[in-house]
């Protein structure tokens, strides 16, 4: 990875170009300082890369496959599909590659209490379940819409021991779960460590989380060169935060000619006010300790978002993307409900894999990329996660009684 | 004259051998008129220097109470705009007590750091507070201010310490804001020991006025706090008592306030 000039983004005050920074109270400061530091010195330890190494392949399960989908390729009649399955690792998703970082590194700081905020539940029940692993106390924040959405997710966080907090406040969804957590965290200074489930969050967040996660793409980049003899023309994935999505892209960044493709959610059309699409619908602002796009009004008060999936609804981006995304690295697309439930259908019935409400607004992308690059084309998905956790929604949206 | 206003208020105090009281408030709730009433009236019920809260609807450094207050002023679409008429109208009556903003920073980035600047200063405002802007990310802003003579009010934590304490403290101007506890407004009581150590330890580093803030509710923990400090800042309590009373019980309040930081009880 040394070989990689992306390696000296961000910057030391954790600048993306314009994006990131550290946008936090004085409390929180000579915290993120500390745990800035923590992580540089971690990440370079053979003993904790060590650690790392062997819990990603004992426990979560790593390297997870790729794998040629061969009847959606057939079906778009264009580019040959390969997926990253991500979805494959334990507890159902990415999201434990970046948390089992994190509670080791707090270990490794000595604190005791583990924190984080949950939109879908998958990084609550990651970092519950991480937590659990280590015998350490942990807390989830979760909006209170979204504990009624999410029930299944809620238990399994329960039964692994986790507390969770129901958050009333603002619109009871991920953006004020996570105000809920730093709340705590300025409350809790000296025994919390917040696990923040997404590449955003002040400075060295967004960095910490791309290193946690770019073992997605490394690992990716690898197969697929030895599965095709070459690299994919395309990288896609979805965009909540878009912490699977930059680590994917990551290891490719380097790559010109590797096409990098994030699909953000446009919930009921971007049109209609209703979706999650921070990049295509918002503009530059200040949230959550970063400047990056949001979704706003015209006076700098936050939007709600809105998107089917749970794990998209977060009115704001990593800043790294937005960063991709001004300098034209990387490219930003969108998917509406539909045409994600269309998707998720889609690969259940020809695959044999229920997919996520998530990667399935990247697949319904992935559809039109094929076509439009035809047979020689290769493109790279990131299955981030399985869809078992969505089967009620969907159910509830295609009018099925369970 | 902004930042020598706040220089004079505190030196008025000084010279009076009491600790100034800071009152908090937020604009636009329940509605701008209400709201108003509050602010016109803060002064002659004992404010020395009055802080105008400007709705977030993400106000990550705040308990329930004024999270909640933010919220009803949203909900009344008080605007950036609205904020700073609010400003102007006090201004316009009382011509030497400080007003100082205060809010996050993602309303006043959208409106441009030096348009905020020059419209603020129009409206007779004498320094802002930024909660989620730390030394490191307030540069473009603070030059803004300065080219209009508005302090940049610099927040100093329990949790700021040794040579961050320094740092922090190296270019502020106005005063100094120290927030008591670790933890959101209104959430718990300040350790008067704690809080004196700490403000001892700043004034080592600056000669400005040190005002304390964050937890104090109520005139016995005023006076308390008022004892060790050059101000001492209550804002939920009034924000409460303004939701469940209206206009003149919490300014009753204050005024109970004021002659307890005054050292009157």
């Amino acid at each position: 990875m040394t070989d990689n000039p992306w390696n000296n983004s961000p910057d030391t005050e954790g600048r993306f170009g314009g994006f990131g920074g550290r946008f936090i109270p004085e409390t929180l400061m000579p915290l993120v300082l500390e745990l800035e530091g923590a992580w540089q010195e971690a990440k370079t330890d053979p003993d904790f890369i060590a650690q790392m190494d062997g819990l990603l392949k004992d426990y979560v399960g790593r390297p997870s496959a790729v794998y040629h989908a061969m009847r959606l390729s057939e079906h778009f009649d264009g580019a040959k599909i390969w997926f990253k399955r991500d979805e494959l690792n334990h507890t159902g998703a990415h999201k434990i590659n970046n948390c089992l970082g994190q509670v080791l590194l707090a270990r490794r700081m000595g604190k005791t209490r583990i924190i984080a905020e949950t939109g879908a539940g998958q990084h609550g029940v990651a970092t519950a379940t991480v937590a659990a692993r280590f015998g350490l106390e942990c807390v989830v924040f979760m909006g209170s819409k979204d504990i009624e959405r999410q029930k299944p997710n809620v238990f399994r966080m329960k039964l692994l021991g986790a507390k969770i907090i129901p958050v009333t406040s603002g619109t009871g969804t991920l953006k004020d779960a996570m105000n809920e957590a730093l709340r705590d965290w300025v409350t809790h200074v000296d025994e919390t460590f917040y696990v923040i489930g997404t590449a955003a969050g002040p400075h060295p967040y967004p960095q910490m989380v791309r290193d946690l996660q770019s073992v997605i793409g490394r690992e990716a980049r690898a197969q697929i060169v030895e599965r095709e003899g070459r690299l994919p023309d395309a990288c896609v994935a979805c965009i909540g935060g878009g912490s699977n999505a930059i680590g994917l892209f990551y290891p490719f960044l380097n790559d010109k000619n590797v096409r990098l493709i994030g699909v953000e959610a446009a919930g009921r059309g971007l049109q209609s006010n209703e979706h999650a699409a921070s990049l295509t619908g918002g503009e530059p602002g200040i949230l959550h300790g970063n400047r990056t796009y949001l979704l706003q009004d015209d006076d700098g008060q936050i939007a709600d978002a809105h998107s089917i999936s749970a794990g998209l609804d977060y009115p704001g981006i990593g800043p790294e993307h937005s960063y991709l995304h001004d300098i034209g690295r990387a490219e930003y697309l969108s998917a509406t409900d539909e045409e994600a439930l269309d998707a998720f259908q889609l690969c259940t019935r020809l695959e044999g894999i229920i997919p996520a409400l998530e990667p399935a607004h990247a697949l319904a992308r992935v559809g039109d990329l094929a076509k439009e690059m035809g047979k020689d084309g290769l493109i790279l998905m990131n299955m981030c996660g399985r869809g078992d956790k969505d089967v009620f929604a969907v159910a509830d949206h295609l009018g099925v009684e369970l | 004259m902004s930042i020598s206003r706040i220089e004079a208020a505190f030196a008025k105090c000084a010279n009076a051998d009491h600790s100034a009281f800071v009152a908090y408030m937020m604009a636009g709730d329940p509605d701008l008129a209400q709201s108003r009433e509050l602010l016109m009236g803060l002064p002659d019920a004992g404010a020395d220097i009055v802080e105008l809260g400007m709705p977030f609807s993400d106000p990550v450094a705040e308990g329930p109470t004024i999270q909640q207050a933010a919220q009803r002023s949203l909900l009344v679409r008080t605007k950036m705009q609205d904020v700073l008429a609010l400003a102007a109208d006090f201004r316009e009556v009382h011509s030497d007590t400080p007003l100082i903003l205060m809010g996050y920073a993602n309303p006043v980035h959208h409106m441009g750091w030096s348009k905020f600047a020059r419209l603020a200063a129009k409206s007779g405002v004498d320094g802002l507070i930024i909660v989620d802007l730390p030394p490191e990310e307030s540069q473009p802003l603070a030059m803004a201010l300065a080219d209009n003579d508005i302090a940049l009010i610099r927040l100093i934590a329990p949790t700021t310490k040794g040579a961050r304490l320094q740092q922090v403290l190296s270019g502020v101007s106005g005063f100094v804001y120290y927030v008591s506890i670790t933890g959101v407004t209104g959430a718990a009581i300040p350790d008067q020991q704690q809080v004196a150590r700490a403000v001892k330890d700043i004034k080592l580093h600056t000669g400005l006025p040190v005002a304390v803030g964050f937890g104090v509710r109520d005139p016995q923990t005023a006076k308390t706090i008022a004892d060790c400090a050059d101000g001492v800042v209550v804002g939920s309590a009034i924000v409460s008592q303004m939701h469940k009373k209206g206009a003149s019980s919490a300014l009753e309040l204050v005024k109970k306030l004021a002659e307890a930081a005054h050292g009157n009880i």
